[in-house]
């Protein structure tokens, strides 16, 4: 049995693995979260995902591996102990569509035995903004709508960890800035979140770190360090004109380890501090005479490097 | 293992809410105990008073226990299978709620209305039998200990009926068929009620009472084995 302090991570995983018959969902699967972490679980359809999200939220068991989630051991015996702690948003929202918002918040208060229920729907339907759709029957709002209503159902239980299967999917743009301002203030107050995301860029806005899994885990760390570990650090350069001599130019400057021609006027410089070699390719431009439009650093976002690593496995792959 | 009445009691009143709003839910089960009663009632109304000395002993309104039988089969079969099909199961799964209390809240939601129905048609039954039917007919048939039998056996008769249902239930992907199933499974009651009403059987008051017993011992199994049935793996990704 766990305990309840916060002193441990949040979510251990230790060579997860499951399969469903020959089929593997995922295989060995490690890593740590801490608590008010957030995390962005990346992947392309069917790399396991949401298994890994229902094996932690012990609705199914784990082939091989240990974890530990919300500082409870993950066996079947404390199945209970540990969806007391944590809460899960599924894809679908999952809602009884005759029964009104309510009504849906009054059933999963009561399955989650919260104290002060009437307390917790009314805060959970503030932090979604439907305080004003309380009576309305779920089955009348929209896809939006309905999804912030399952938001507000896992906030119901002040959880530890909460897992939030792709929570902006189907919001227009106002509400999901919303959720993302939700989901800032509930890492703030030392919830632990586990977002599940096709949305890259929401990932990168949101979380501490990300992992990126296609059936086993590719990468882990925050956004920043994954870009660094995939792609060199670059320069580009824009000159007015075109250079007559640019390997004269470039060659030889101090953190410069490469240059090419990327268009008439543009040249990429792969650089290994971008700090010093900004000022020395500065320096060298102007002693050669070019009129120079503009030196920027080159910034890979965490779609490419999504797209980068899933690119290479489809590569790989025979 | 202990369990929470409040979590049960969630469950239970969701259902019921669920009731009130689709009221096809309820009106289809009254549908078939209407139909059920109507042929013998016709039959019995045509009786003439002589036919009196025939019915003395005869159970003929123990056939009305084959109406707790049909009655919940439908909504029991219907009730893991249908969350299922809904995508409302795996949010219930996530919560700390145990499966003896998920399916013991969902029997109580069959059972309730169940035995709401029964009981009026039986009232509604031994009303016109009083009104309509020839005095020494109705003399014959309105038997103070088969009206008690009939009051005492409708719940056991029913829970039977809504944990037979709730096995297919569980263990069905489609809800259509859970509930034919769970209709046709409920008809070997209804049998023993018909043969008991023809005369077949002849309950004496040990065998109601033994047969009481053991419905009660029938339905307290049941509730665990059909919750040691429900596999929160199989019903989330329909595997194993």
């Amino acid at each position: 049995m766990g305990t309840d302090s916060k002193s441990g991570p949040a979510l251990s995983v230790d060579d997860l693995s499951k399969r469903f018959g020959d089929r593997v969902a995922f295989h060995d699967v490690s890593f740590e979260i801490g608590y008010g972490e957030i995390f962005g679980f990346l992947g392309p359809n069917g790399a396991g995902k949401t298994t890994t999200v229902r094996t932690l939220g012990t609705l199914i068991a784990p082939t091989s591996g240990s974890a530990t989630v919300a500082g409870i051991p993950l066996t079947i015996d404390n199945g209970i102990e540990i969806r007391q702690r944590i809460a899960i948003m599924p894809e679908s929202p999952g809602l009884y569509l005759h029964l009104t918002v309510l009504e849906n918040l009054e059933c999963f208060a009561d399955l989650y035995e919260a104290p002060d229920p009437k307390e917790r729907i009314g805060r959970a339907l503030q932090a979604v903004k439907l305080s004003d759709r309380a009576h309305d029957a779920c089955g009348t709002l929209s896809k939006g709508l309905r999804q912030r209503v399952a938001l507000a159902r896992a906030l119901l239980s002040d959880p530890q960890v909460l897992f939030l299967d792709e929570p902006t999917s189907g919001l227009d743009p106002s509400a999901t800035r919303d959720v993302h301002e939700l989901i800032t203030a509930l890492g703030r107050s030392g919830v632990t979140i586990f977002l599940t995301t096709h949305r890259l860029e929401e990932a990168e806005r949101l979380c501490d770190r990300v992992a990126i899994l296609n059936t086993t885990l590719r990468m882990l760390g925050r956004p920043a360090d994954l870009r660094d570990r995939l792609f060199a650090k670059a320069l580009t350069v824009r000159t007015v004109a075109e250079l007559p001599e640019p390997g004269e130019v470039f060659a030889g400057l101090p953190a410069v380890d490469g240059w090419r021609h990327d268009a008439l006027d543009t040249y990429v410089l792969t650089v290994s501090d971008t700090r010093v070699a900004a000022p020395a390719v500065t320096r060298a431009l102007v002693a050669a005479g070019a009129d120079v439009l503009s030196i920027s650093e080159s910034h890979h976002s965490l779609e490419d490097v999504y797209l980068e690593l899933i690119d290479e496995e489809n590569k790989n792959q025979p | 293992m202990s369990l929470s009445r409040r979590r049960v009691r969630a469950v239970l009143r969701k259902e019921l809410r669920e009731y009130r709003r689709s009221g096809a839910i309820v009106g289809a089960m009254v549908i078939l105990p209407v139909v059920f009663i109507i042929p013998p009632l016709i039959q019995i109304f045509a009786l003439p008073a002589s036919a009196s000395d025939a019915l003395q002993g005869a159970d003929v309104l123990l056939y009305m226990l084959g109406i707790p039988a049909l009655v919940p089969a439908a909504l029991a079969a219907y009730a893991v299978v249908g969350e299922r099909q809904q995508g409302t199961l795996e949010p219930v799964l996530t919560t700390p709620l145990r499966r003896e209390e998920f399916l013991l809240g969902k029997a109580l939601a069959s059972l309730i209305p169940s035995l709401a129905i029964s009981y009026l048609v039986y009232a509604a039954v031994i009303l016109a039998v009083e009104v309509l039917a020839a005095r020494a007919v109705a003399e014959a048939l309105l038997q103070v200990p088969e009206i008690l039998a009939q009051l005492v056996f409708t719940p056991l008769v029913a829970g039977l009926s809504i944990w037979i249902g709730m096995a297919i239930s569980t263990r069905s992907s489609d809800p259509r068929t859970a509930q034919q199933l769970g209709t046709v499974a409920s008809l070997p009651t209804v049998a023993v009620a018909a043969l008991i009403a023809y005369n077949v059987i002849h309950p004496t008051l040990g065998i109601a009472i033994g047969f009481g017993v053991f419905l009660v011992l029938l339905n307290a199994v049941s509730w665990r084995l059909v919750s040691s049935l429900l596999d929160r793996e199989r019903l989330i990704t329909g595997t194993k």
